[in-house]
């Protein structure tokens, strides 16, 4: 579906990506993780086109990301941070998004989901953070592309709008949706996910599955898993 | 492109600062003309106010924005749109929602005073011109300062000085060369100086047309020589013309290989 092939970044002198391969299978949910600052957001940037690799491609299904746009089109992407233009409405901001891309939306349906009806005529400024996060999810969902990447998808949220995020991916995952995600919340990856890639020092240190996770560190639990990752050198 | 560039203009032309500007040249050429009691003066007063404050405002409006829909700008970029027909679209969108605040707010007071049956609505149509070419230049230029430099503040800085760079210090620079020079002939070097600055060029443009070249004296024979021929007059609009085009070829460029 996916496959990073040598991807090198640097931001002036600092070396952020040493060389990713990874290869992201159709139909399944990946984990990119690691430390902060590890550059798993600009991986995704670089997957996205927001960033240009130094050196390696990005192949998207047959075709390779370099100065092209269109595979985007069967993209959704969460950004981490919404940042939205302040003085426009919800209602608004998802209008113009659907206009833009012409696609079939899911909208009203999202909308519902995520009870934000009364805060269609808010202005984006005044939202609450864990509002903008639903709105922001609302916006990346609702074109129900075959590929999703979600950046941080859990930041402000409740914990019942965390149920609500968990029983949706679970969902898309039936319909057969591949999904990339980043998280620091251990134990939502560990829910959603069927493939975990770790990444640090700019490579990808550690690529299977939570139960070879487990069996390489030697650890029973997760969280203590990915820490025991951190802390020794298995690769 | 086309969307972009609808919704960057309909967002201008929602905001404050779009009526403050138009009202602003609503206000002054109706003042003018009432003072002035006559088109062509008052066409060769604005004009002097054009030539400085259309630069000035295209530069601070076109670094605001940019800064201003940073935010826009990334969410657009995760969308399957072009990268240039975001950052095109954009350009357009201020810079036709500033031509339009003075094309109207110059234009109605003068319509309605008018314009339409005197002799001077040629000249005016070129004063017009020269503002809506001021404007697609200083925030074509504006564009490239605040795309190249992610610091708001530094980027205000620049912006301010180049305004200065082409409004003031271009002229200073000029003059004092011109009577440093002064035993030599100047002609060709005054005529290609002319050209490379947009303001300068405009402000020639216009006098020349209004026929007060004989107050410039010998240099104004010159100049009128140059510039009041059909291929003088083509060049000056080509050379407008490249002061549009070369700062949004760098732009595209710029924005092609940056990182968001």
């Amino acid at each position: 579906m996916v496959e990073f092939k040598d991807i090198h970044k640097n931001f002036g002198k600092n070396e952020v990506l040493t060389g990713i391969n990874l290869k992201i299978q159709k139909g399944k949910t990946t984990a990119i993780l690691g430390p902060n600052g590890s550059g798993k957001t600009t991986l995704i940037k670089i997957l996205l086109g927001m960033c240009h690799s130094s050196k390696g491609d990005i192949l998207v299904g047959e075709s390779n990301t370099r100065n092209n746009w269109s595979y985007r089109k069967n993209i959704d992407y969460l950004p981490q941070i919404a940042n939205f233009p302040g003085n426009i409405k919800v209602k608004e901001i998802i209008a113009m998004i659907k206009d833009l891309r012409h696609q079939k939306t899911r909208d009203t349906e999202l909308i519902d989901y995520f009870e934000l009806e009364p805060y269609l005529n808010t202005k984006l400024s005044h939202l609450s953070g864990g509002y903008k996060q639903k709105v922001n999810l609302v916006l990346s969902l609702m074109f129900d592309s075959p590929f999703v990447i979600l950046d941080e998808p859990t930041s402000g949220l409740d914990p019942l709008s965390l149920i609500k995020l968990k029983d949706l991916l679970k969902k898309e995952q039936d319909n057969g949706k591949t999904i990339l995600i980043t998280s620091h919340i251990m134990s939502f990856v560990e829910e959603i996910s069927d493939h975990i890639s770790f990444i640090l020092d700019g490579k990808v240190y550690f690529d299977g599955s939570i139960d070879d996770l487990k069996s390489t560190t030697g650890e029973t639990d997760f969280e203590y898993a990915i820490a025991n990752l951190l802390k020794h050198n298995h690769a | 492109m086309l969307k972009i560039l609808k919704y960057s203009f309909f967002d201008l032309v929602r905001s404050r600062w779009s009526y403050v500007y138009f009202l602003f040249y609503l206000l002054l050429s109706s003042v003018l003309l009432f003072l002035n009691n006559d088109l062509s003066n008052t066409i060769i007063t604005l004009l002097n106010v054009v030539i400085v404050l259309v630069p000035l405002i295209g530069t601070i409006f076109g670094v605001m924005y940019y800064y201003d829909s940073q935010e826009f700008t990334e969410l657009l970029l995760a969308q399957p749109i072009k990268r240039q027909s975001i950052f095109l679209g954009q350009f357009l969108g201020v810079a036709t929602s500033l031509s339009l605040s003075v094309l109207l707010g110059l234009g109605i007071p003068f319509a309605l005073y008018g314009l339409f049956e005197s002799n001077v609505i040629f000249d005016f149509l070129i004063l017009i011109a020269v503002a809506v070419f001021l404007s697609f230049i200083f925030s074509a230029l504006a564009f490239n300062i605040a795309l190249s430099n992610t610091n708001k503040i530094k980027g205000f800085g620049y912006a301010i000085l180049l305004w200065l760079f082409l409004a003031v210090i271009y002229d200073g620079a000029f003059l004092i060369a011109l009577i440093y020079f002064q035993d030599y002939p100047l002609d060709q070097f005054t005529l290609v100086a002319t050209l490379f600055n947009p303001i300068d060029l405009s402000r020639i443009l216009i006098l020349l047309k209004l026929d007060i070249s004989a107050l410039l004296g010998y240099t104004g024979a010159i100049f009128k020589d140059f510039f009041g021929t059909l291929t003088g007059s083509l060049v000056s609009l080509g050379v407008l013309a490249l002061w549009v085009v070369f700062p949004l070829w760098r732009m595209l460029h710029v924005a092609k290989k940056k990182d968001f």
